[in-house]
């Protein structure tokens, strides 16, 4: 029987959660789903057209995946907290991925004013998944004011270059009790894998789906590596070391006397 | 230091000289670095760097992809009113010239409006020639009105305002500014200008500033090209784009590379700006800032609007239309120039999808 991941109120078997921009149609969105076995999918209200049939990726969900709009766009707390209440009001659900960027040129997340915008909507009811720097002050003021889950970068969004905030990210994941979701920057299923092997909860992924030469192979190798990986963890990994420890060791003739 | 100081700054320097020292091997090693100067721009932008337009545009198109994926977004420029005060030797709406005159009332905005709306675009961009009588901020502010209740995003195209005339049209609900300087080059500036108010060169350069200061969400600046030499001039749109980048971040920056095309007025321009030239300045554009937005208007014609897709564009007007009320077929005014690209919104989608590319129609929520 498959491990159950329990977050924002809801069960789920995969911990693979994907993002919906960048693709060249949104036709492709049920089979990038279906090869990855993701059943949560992140998408910007800001591109969400209830209006227009044909380019309204809402029509392209399953009715049966777990909607995360994100606030993409929002530069405050309260751009973005008027996002969220236009999601729950177009009928996406309570979940929302909290992005508050307010820096162009790395879309670095601003964390101040994320956790703001946590404190208010959780209030409200909505199950919030904030994306942040890894600081471990933040993810403990974002635990407090009811966050269900905190999101770290491993890398800047749409980089490709992996798991560049590691030991923030390893610290995250020993000290705060929410799950860890590893969110931009994994470009590649192996550093996926690696951050579940870490013991991170799921790991959010978008552009190296989206822009890669085959996205649904691609999405199926994300869903391998990221079952790979929590498996490995839950296996609990052997000690590494430093130097080699010999089969035959030269201690060996030694005996409890 | 204002962008005016920074660019009186860099137009001090001999980018003739900078260009002849420049080798092969420098081209190269920029187009792989991961954070360009604005010198490495030039650099881009020199005659030596033509030799490696192909390199440059895998790495234009790699960047693009990873920053914006594969869409694009559309939008379409609403002509409000032509009435103009200014004299620009340039432009089909030139205070001298001989032309309909015309101003939309509220209820043909609505009825272009609707007609834009029934496209499925989101994104509307309204125009205004320069007359504070006939095109007031007020005016302005009633079409806003308007039009909000048809797109998620308006943005405006109309002569430069102060700082508070900015928030004001902001708090109505326009979120996206378009400020052409037409030519960096203040002594052209000047030539080309003959009167009105738009011969104020400073005050028409600060205007984005004035509309970040004031909370707009979007900026797109360029320099319309033809009047001075281009390098120079896509220069100085790039490091003002990297100027407002730097001094406002969490404005989302864009430029456009326009050529003159044909209009009432007749002038042409003197210097000729060839398909390589605009995709060199597309190019380097792209490598210097890898997150800055790329606007492709209908001046240029379909075929090379096809070709340049790939090369780093992220923004394509659809649909357009220059002459005043030309989307609801009322009666036609004077158009402020010939486009070239006619195809209608169908037909961009088409084409997009045909290319791989996703047509954006809705990329932001009005919040007002």
């Amino acid at each position: 029987m498959k491990e159950v991941f329990s977050v924002g109120g809801k069960e789920l078997t995969s911990r693979l959660l994907i993002g919906s921009g960048k693709y060249s149609t949104n036709k492709l969105i049920p089979a990038i789903l279906d090869a990855s076995g993701s059943q949560v999918i992140t998408m910007a209200m800001r591109r969400v057209d209830t209006e227009f049939t044909e380019e309204n990726i809402l029509n392209y969900i399953p009715s049966d995946c777990v909607l995360m709009p994100n606030t993409s766009g929002a530069r405050n707390a309260q751009e973005a907290i008027r996002i969220a209440r236009l999601a729950r009001a177009a009928g996406c659900g309570d979940w929302v991925k909290i992005e508050v960027i307010s820096d162009n040129r790395y879309l670095l997340p601003d964390n101040y004013e994320t956790i703001r915008a946590t404190e208010v909507l959780t209030a409200e009811g909505f199950q919030v998944f904030p994306y942040m720097s890894p600081d471990l002050m933040v993810a403990k003021e974002l635990e407090r004011v009811g966050a269900a889950a905190v999101m770290p970068l491993g890398a800047p969004i749409g980089s490709n270059r992996g798991l560049q905030t590691r030991e923030l990210v390893r610290i995250l994941i020993e000290e705060i009790s929410l799950p860890v979701i590893v969110d931009a920057g994994i470009g590649r299923p192996s550093e996926a894998a690696e951050a579940m092997e870490m013991g991170a909860a799921a790991v959010l992924v978008n552009t190296a789906v989206a822009t890669a030469k085959d996205p649904v192979a691609m999405a199926r190798a994300f869903g391998l590596a990221v079952e790979a990986g929590r498996t490995a963890y839950l296996a609990g990994p052997g000690a590494t070391q430093q130097v080699a420890r010999a089969s035959s060791p030269l201690t060996g003739f030694l005996r409890e006397e | 230091m204002g962008f005016y100081q920074e660019c009186k700054e860099y137009q001090k320097s001999d980018f003739n000289s900078f260009f002849n020292k420049l080798t092969d091997e420098d081209i190269r090693r920029i187009i792989y670095k991961s954070r360009l100067s604005p010198w490495d721009y030039l650099a881009l932008l020199s005659p030596v760097a033509e030799r490696h337009l192909e390199e440059m545009a895998q790495r234009a198109q790699q960047l693009t992809l990873q920053h914006f994926g594969r869409s694009i977004l559309l939008f379409t420029p609403l002509y409000l009113a032509n009435y103009c005060v200014n004299q620009c030797v340039y432009c089909g709406f030139g205070a001298k010239n001989l032309i309909n005159r015309k101003k939309l009332t509220l209820d043909e905005v609505a009825a272009e409006a609707k007609a834009i709306a029934a496209t499925g675009l989101k994104h509307i961009l309204i125009l205004t020639g320069e007359s504070r009588v006939h095109s007031s901020v007020q005016y302005i502010r009633d079409c806003v009105e308007v039009l909000k209740e048809y797109f998620t995003s308006v943005s405006i195209e109309i002569y430069p305002l102060e700082e508070e005339e900015y928030a004001d049209l902001i708090a109505t609900g326009v979120d996206g500014l378009t400020m052409y300087q037409e030519v960096y080059d203040e002594a052209e500036y000047d030539k080309i200008h003959l009167a009105g108010p738009k011969k104020n060169y400073r005050f028409r350069l600060e205007a984005p500033e004035r509309a970040c200061r004031a909370g707009i969400r979007t900026v797109n600046i360029g320099a319309l090209l033809g009047f001075y030499d281009w390098r120079s001039e896509a220069f100085l749109t790039g490091v003002h784009a990297n100027y407002l980048q730097s001094q406002y971040p969490a404005v989302e920056v864009s430029i456009s590379p326009p050529r003159m095309r044909p209009h009432v007025g007749g002038y042409m321009p003197r210097e000729k700006i060839t398909d390589k030239n605009l995709v060199q300045y597309i190019l380097a554009y792209r490598l210097f800032m890898p997150r800055g937005g790329i606007t492709l208007s209908t001046r240029e014609s379909a075929e090379l609007r096809d070709h340049l897709l790939p090369l780093g564009v992220t923004k394509m007007s659809a649909g357009s239309s220059t002459n005043v009320g030309g989307h609801a077929g009322g009666e036609p005014s004077t158009s402020q120039f010939d486009i070239s690209d006619e195809r209608d919104v169908p037909a961009m989608v088409k084409m997009l999808y045909n290319q791989g590319y996703q047509p954006v129609f809705k990329d932001w929520q009005m919040l007002g």
